[in-house]
Formats: structure tokens, C-alpha cells, sequence
């Protein structure tokens, strides 16, 4: 959250300059080329982020699929998957390893899948960074039960922490990530961070003092803090968290040098950050907000993908046109007339929705020039199975859109 | 008698719309007269946009005015302003309350100490809840925007995620009261959920998991509902495929439109995504149906959602109270 100077004004600039796009015309950005993304082999990691509900999940799983079945050898990581999503992905069992997908059509690629379990996730590395006995330790530790299971920032440190030892096996050459759907979309980048600010925290050095032993000089601030602590959560907590912190201390370090590799690692070449939104005011204002993050964090990023967009092939009729002519048809007509005006209602209702969404996306490219978009139409059913994510990669590749 | 004001929780899962109803039901419950407080809880400032006002700052402001003197106030709680007003209140730590900041302890506390974050912000709830003035409780009603459907139980319980932490302690007695009132006959969580697949899934699991919490389920409203277009004779026509493309092309020249068979064709495709979409809908409401909960349905505006469409929704929710 606070601390290292990410932000560079000067080399802000370049680094927004999208990877994997088309050359598209400059001033919009242009469409977002999914496919040479995928194609590009020096694309190691894509992480796809937004806000809750636009379909990150669906698109996350999408963009895999795809590149498997273009040959690369792909992991999808994903965090909360729908029931029949996951179903058809062959994610029933939550043991937290990559499982094969069964049922893609491959030629050379595979692609495996994961669900992450954050409290697993975390009770491993502990388990892998201490000796038995001290992991033992931790694990029981009240304040570790509390702080693994519901710490705000647990998930996303998590998940990036198992891209971490995804991507150091080399097992796969693509993977592709699907963020939590955090209070703010950020969260996890803010995770490394925050997790560094922590255990580099004057506090936790303070409670470690007394631990660390040789009765040392104790600023009288340290008096007054600990005894309104006391006061206010009780003299248990407080031994608690000291002894969690004192068994904790000789993983800090592996910790801390863990969290800034995973975000080096965000920000190297070979990673592109695929921002999903909906064509919903919120939904696009977050990814407003997602794309000047990640560009003050000199991440590097693909592109804008806008899902469940409406389009109508009879665009040539005008809401207004369609409406009228359909007032006429619907009163005191039958038959196909009847059908006709009913069909022109949906049809003005339609082009109403696109010209609202139409207004959202040319507000979003007019804020953000260089970001090359690429529009996904929506459905009118789930999709809960290889062939509809197909379809979504076929649309994230080829829909006329920009 | 009661011990605290009337309470609905509004929650549901990302992109369901759960601020717009959260503010919807703030606007029926001020066209009613009443005056209202609608707390936003994850700093995201929806509220501000919805109603066009400058954010909002951690302080109770009227952001709107109802029918029959009711008003609506507004309040973004933040958990480090709760945190140190908390301070103030209850132990008076002025001096003390500076060093905590100068220590981290803060910042600590509200982004990093389990659990805490949550009881500070729905402590601040508790709190508005309880307030008094002149005798009755300063607002009818508080209505929280809260968390979405897949943490609301963990963000109300904040009892079970203090507990293991702090078993005694002020903490403790402060998470043991806010219990209480999540649990009162004043209190009520309503899910907002749109009819597709994976929302009313979560809906239900949400429902299952508030009620084994002894939570208060209220009503489950179903946001963004496509109204029907088809008349039965349609949807026979396109279900069964006997709807000519020239047929349609020959009544559109009729009232002068474009005739072109890609028009036709395309005024059927889309007339055809919309029975899907309905036959969906219906699917899904049915489950809902047997959720035992009862359902009020919001339409889809397509529009969007301005001012104007709060108070047509708000007039939708004028069954809960």
C-alpha cells in the first residue's frame, strides 16, 4: 500500500503501449488481437482482471482453451469458478493441483486447470518454509487460523503466489490467471505490497521485542500503545499475535522476497494483462481505474475486453423507426403483422441498449487512446461447457469490433 | 422494545445491481415518509454516483428528499475514521490514539488484524442504529450497501471471526452486541440477483448459509427482468421455425422500413435470442420460487439507471418495510 515508488511519470508512458495488439489505427487503440496474444510464444502469463460479475472467469477459461487448442501447453487458474463451469472443466476435486481438461480438441497443446484454495495455498508454504515442528506451531495459532481463512488481502496474495510456483515448475508455457473478485479490483496487486508493509511494520517489530528477549530499552510510546491494546482487545490477543509473529519471523523473509518476485514477475515481458468489463457504467469505470493502475504500476497490458455487448444485424431500422411502425403492427393486427411489430419492439429495445453501450465504450477509448478493445456479444444463454467457451474465444478473435 | 432501528442489508453477487436497489429501497422508504440513513460499506462511492453527488466523506449527509417529508441521508463508512472514532468514544484515547497511528497500528488494524475491518464497519451501523434523538431513534430506517452474496454471511458473523481471536475483551463484548442486532426482528438481509444461472445459484447458497447463521433472510429481489415482448402466437412461430423471412420482409415494406431478407432475418434471429433469454428467465425464477423466500422483480431499464429510474424502481419496493 505504501512505500515502494512504483509510479515513474517518465516511464509511465511507454509501457502502456499494449502488447499483442494489431497495429490498428494509433489515436483508437484498435481492436485487441486475442489471437496473436496467444500466438505470440513469448506470452508466458495472461491475467485477466476486473470488476465483479463482467465474466473474468468465463474469459479466463476462454483465452485458455483456445491457446491449448492452438498447441501451447496451458494452466488456467481460476479463483471461484461457476458450479457448471468448473463442472466442465473437470474441476470437481479441490485439491489444489492442475487436473487435464478432458474433452479439448488438441493437437500438440494441453491445457490443465486449477481452482485455487487459498487456506490450502497458505498452509503450504508455511508447511514448506518451516521445520515440522514449528509449521505445527503455526498452523494452530489462533491468530494464523484467522489471518489464513479471512485476512481482506489472503486470496489475492494467494492466488498470485500460486502463480508463482505455477510458473517456477515450467511445466507450462502459457498460464492464465483469473483474478479475485476483491472489494476493489486491485486488491491483489496491492497484496506483495501490503504484505511487505506488514512484516516491515514498526508494530510487528514491537511485538517481536519482548520475544526477541534481552530486556531491552522500551519506549514509553510502546507502554502506552500496548496497554490501550489491552485495553481494547484483550491481553490474549495481543500474546496471540506474539506468538504467531514469533514463530512467523524466520519465514518473513521468504515471504517478502517471494511477494516482490511474483509482482517482478507481473511486470516482466512475457506477461499481459487482459482487463474484462461489462458495458455497464460501474463496470467500465473500474476498468478506467484498472488500466491507469496498471500502467502507474508499469504493468504490462494487452488490452480491454467488453463482454455481453448487444449488436442487432437490422441496424439499418432506428429505435425510433422500429417503434412507431411496431405501435401499428401490434394493435389490431394478427398474424405474422402481429409477429413483425413484436419482433420490431425487441429490435428498438435492442438498438436503445446498443447506443447506450455504444456512448460507455467511446467514453472509455476517449479517456484511454492507446488501449486496443475488443467487444464480446452476449449470449442468450449460460455458458457452461468446452463448446460455449469455443464460441467466446472465437468471438474474443474474430467479432467485427473495435 | 426494540433496541435498535430497522435494518436492511442489501447484498448480492457482483453486477447484479445491488447498490441501485440498496438506493431504490432508500428512495420507497423516504417516499413513505420516513427518514432514511444508506450506508456504503467497500469505499467504491457507488452511492455518489447514483444520486450525482461529490463523494462522500465519513459523515451522515442528505443526499436526497422524499414524497411526504421523508429524507434520505448518506454515509460512506470508512474503516480507519470508525476506527479512531471509536477510539474517542469509548476510551477517551486522544494521546493514545495518535501513537497507535504513529505505530502502524492503524493501518494495522483496519487492512490487516482478521475480522477487525468488518467489525469496525458494521460497528459503525450498530452505532447509527442505535442513536437516539428526542427519545426515538434518529432514523426509520438503515439500509447498508453491503458486501456481495459470497462474503455477506463471513462480513455479518462478525461474532464467529472474532471469536477465535478474541474470546474475552471489549472486542469481544463490541462484536457480541452487533450480533444481537444482525439477529433482531428489526433486521433484515435481502439478496439482489439477476435471473441467470450462476447469480441465482449463489442467491441460494447464500440464503442456505444466512439462515444455518440464524441471520434474517428478507425478500430476494430479482433486478434487471427483461420484460416479455412475444404474444403466444409468436413464440409458436419461432419456436417452431414456420416464420417466413418474407412474409416479415413484406410487412415491413408495408410500413415503409427496409425489407432486405438480412433485415428479416436478423429482426427473427434476434426475436429468437429474446425467447431464449425468457424461457431462461423463466427457468431460473422457478427455482427461486422455491427458494421460501419471498420475490419482488425490478425491470430492466434500458436507459440505465438515473435519478429518474430510482424513483420508478423505489415504487416497485414499496412491499418492504
Amino acid at each position: 500500500m505504501t512505500g515502494k515508488a512504483h509510479t515513474s511519470p517518465s516511464t509511465r508512458k511507454g509501457r502502456t503501449s499494449p502488447r499483442g495488439g494489431t497495429g490498428g489505427d494509433g489515436a483508437t487503440g484498435g481492436r485487441l488481437d486475442v489471437d496473436a496474444l496467444l500466438d505470440d510464444e513469448t506470452t508466458h502469463i495472461v491475467v485477466c482482471c476486473g470488476s465483479g460479475g463482467v465474466g473474468k472467469t468465463t474469459t479466463a477459461a476462454a483465452l485458455a482453451l483456445r491457446a491449448a487448442e492452438k498447441g501451447r501447453s496451458v494452466c488456467v487458474l481460476t479463483i471461484d469458478p461457476a458450479r457448471r463451469l468448473a463442472q466442465s472443466m473437470g474441476l470437481t476435486e479441490l485439491d489444489n493441483t492442475p487436473r487435464p481438461v478432458t474433452g479439448a480438441a488438441l493437437d500438440g497443446g494441453s491445457l490443465d486447470a486449477m481452482m485455487l484454495d487459498m487456506k490450502r495455498t497458505f498452509d503450504e508454504v508455511v508447511e514448506q518454509h518451516a521445520t515440522p515442528e514449528k509449521a505445527a506451531q503455526i498452523l494452530a495459532n489462533p491468530f494464523y487460523v484467522a489471518l489464513s481463512s479471512s485476512f481482506a488481502g489472503t486470496q489475492e496474495y494467494m492466488a498470485m503466489e500460486k502463480l508463482g510456483q505455477l510458473h517456477a515448475t515450467g511445466r507450462w508455457d502459457l498460464i492464465v490467471v483469473d483474478t479475485p473478485p476483491s472489494r476493489s479490483a486491485l486488491d491483489f496487486l496491492d497484496a506483495p505490497d501490503r504484505l511487505s508493509s506488514m512484516l516491515d511494520g514498526r508494530f510487528i517489530k514491537l511485538l517481536l521485542a519482548p520475544a526477541k528477549g534481552p530486556a531491552r530499552l522500551i519506549s514509553a510510546g510502546f507502554g502506552i500503545v500496548t496497554s490501550a491494546l489491552n485495553k481494547i482487545l484483550g491481553a490474549q490477543v495481543l500474546t496471540d499475535m506474539q506468538t504467531f509473529i514469533a514463530a512467523f519471523d524466520t519465514l518473513f523473509g521468504g515471504f517478502r522476497q517471494r511477494a516482490e518476485g511474483t509482482y517482478a514477475l507481473l511486470q516482466a515481458r512475457g506477461t499481459a494483462f487482459v482487463v474484462v468489463a461489462a458495458p455497464e457504467p460501474a463496470a467500465m469505470r473500474e476498468a478506467s481505474y484498472f488500466v491507469e493502475r496498471l500502467a502507474g504500476e508499469q504493468m504490462p497490458l494487452a488490452g480491454l475486453v467488453v463482454n455481453r455487448v448487444h449488436e442487432s444485424g437490422a441496424d439499418g431500422i432506428t429505435a425510433v423507426d422500429a417503434e412507431s411502425a411496431a405501435q401499428k403492427l401490434v394493435d389490431g393486427s394478427a398474424g405474422d403483422a402481429r409477429t413483425t411489430g413484436e419482433l420490431l419492439t425487441i429490435h428498438a429495445e435492442r438498438m436503445r441498449v446498443t447506443a447506450r453501450e455504444e456512448r460507455l465504450k467511446r467514453r472509455f477509448s476517449a479517456a484511454h487512446p492507446g488501449v486496443p478493445t475488443v467487444s464480446v456479444a452476449a449470449l442468450a444463454g449460460d455458458v457452461h461447457d468446452l463448446d460455449g467457451l469455443r464460441r467466446i474465444g472465437d468471438l474474443l478473435a474474430g467479432a467485427d469490433d473495435a | 422494545m426494540a433496541q435498535s432501528t430497522q435494518l436492511h442489508v442489501v447484498t448480492g453477487k457482483g453486477g447484479t445491481g445491488k447498490t441501485t436497489v440498496a438506493a431504490a429501497l432508500a428512495m420507497s422508504l423516504a417516499g413513505r415518509g420516513k427518514k432514511v440513513l444508506l450506508c456504503e460499506v467497500e469505499g467504491r462511492q457507488g452511492i455518489a454516483q447514483l444520486f450525482d453527488v461529490p463523494p462522500l466523506p465519513y459523515e451522515e449527509r442528505r443526499i436526497a428528499v422524499g414524497l411526504g417529508g421523508g429524507e434520505v441521508y448518506a454515509l460512506a463508512i470508512d474503516p480507519e475514521a470508525a476506527l479512531l472514532e471509536y477510539l474517542a468514544m469509548y476510551y477517551r484515547l486522544g494521546r493514545a490514539g495518535k501513537a497507535l497511528d504513529k505505530f502502524g497500528i492503524i493501518d494495522f488494524a483496519t487492512t490487516i488484524a482478521p475480522g477487525v475491518r468488518d467489525v469496525l464497519l458494521t460497528g459503525k451501523v450498530y452505532e447509527a442504529a442505535r442513536r437516539r434523538t428526542g427519545g426515538r431513534f434518529t432514523y426509520d430506517a438503515i439500509i447498508m450497501d453491503a458486501p456481495p452474496t459470497g462474503r455477506i454471511t463471513r462480513f455479518l458473523n462478525v461474532n464467529s471471526e472474532v471469536a477465535g481471536l478474541a474470546k474475552v475483551g471489549p472486542i469481544r463484548r463490541q462484536a457480541d452486541s452487533i450480533m444481537e442486532m444482525m439477529r433482531a426482528p428489526e433486521t433484515r438481509v435481502h439478496l439482489v440477483t439477476v435471473l441467470e444461472e450462476m447469480p441465482v445459484q449463489e442467491t441460494i447458497d447464500g440464503i442456505a448459509e444466512l439462515t444455518s447463521e440464524r441471520l434474517p433472510v428478507g425478500h430476494v429481489i430479482l433486478n434487471l427482468v427483461r420484460p416479455s415482448v412475444l404474444s403466444e402466437a409468436s413464440q409458436d412461430a419461432l419456436t417452431s421455425g414456420s416464420l417466413a423471412p418474407a412474409s416479415v420482409g413484406s410487412v415491413l415494406a408495408g410500413v415503409g422500413l427496409q425489407r432486405d431478407a438480412d433485415v428479416a432475418e436478423a429482426l427473427i434471429a434476434g426475436g429468437e435470442a429474446h425467447l431464449e433469454r425468457q424461457r431462461l428467465q423463466d427457468a431460473q425464477r422457478e427455482i427461486l420460487d422455491g427458494c421460501g423466500r419471498p420475490l419482488v422483480e425490478l425491470p430492466l431499464l434500458s436507459d440505465g439507471i438515473d435519478l429518474g429510474a430510482l424513483f420508478e424502481l423505489a415504487e416497485q419496493l414499496e412491499g418492504l418495510r
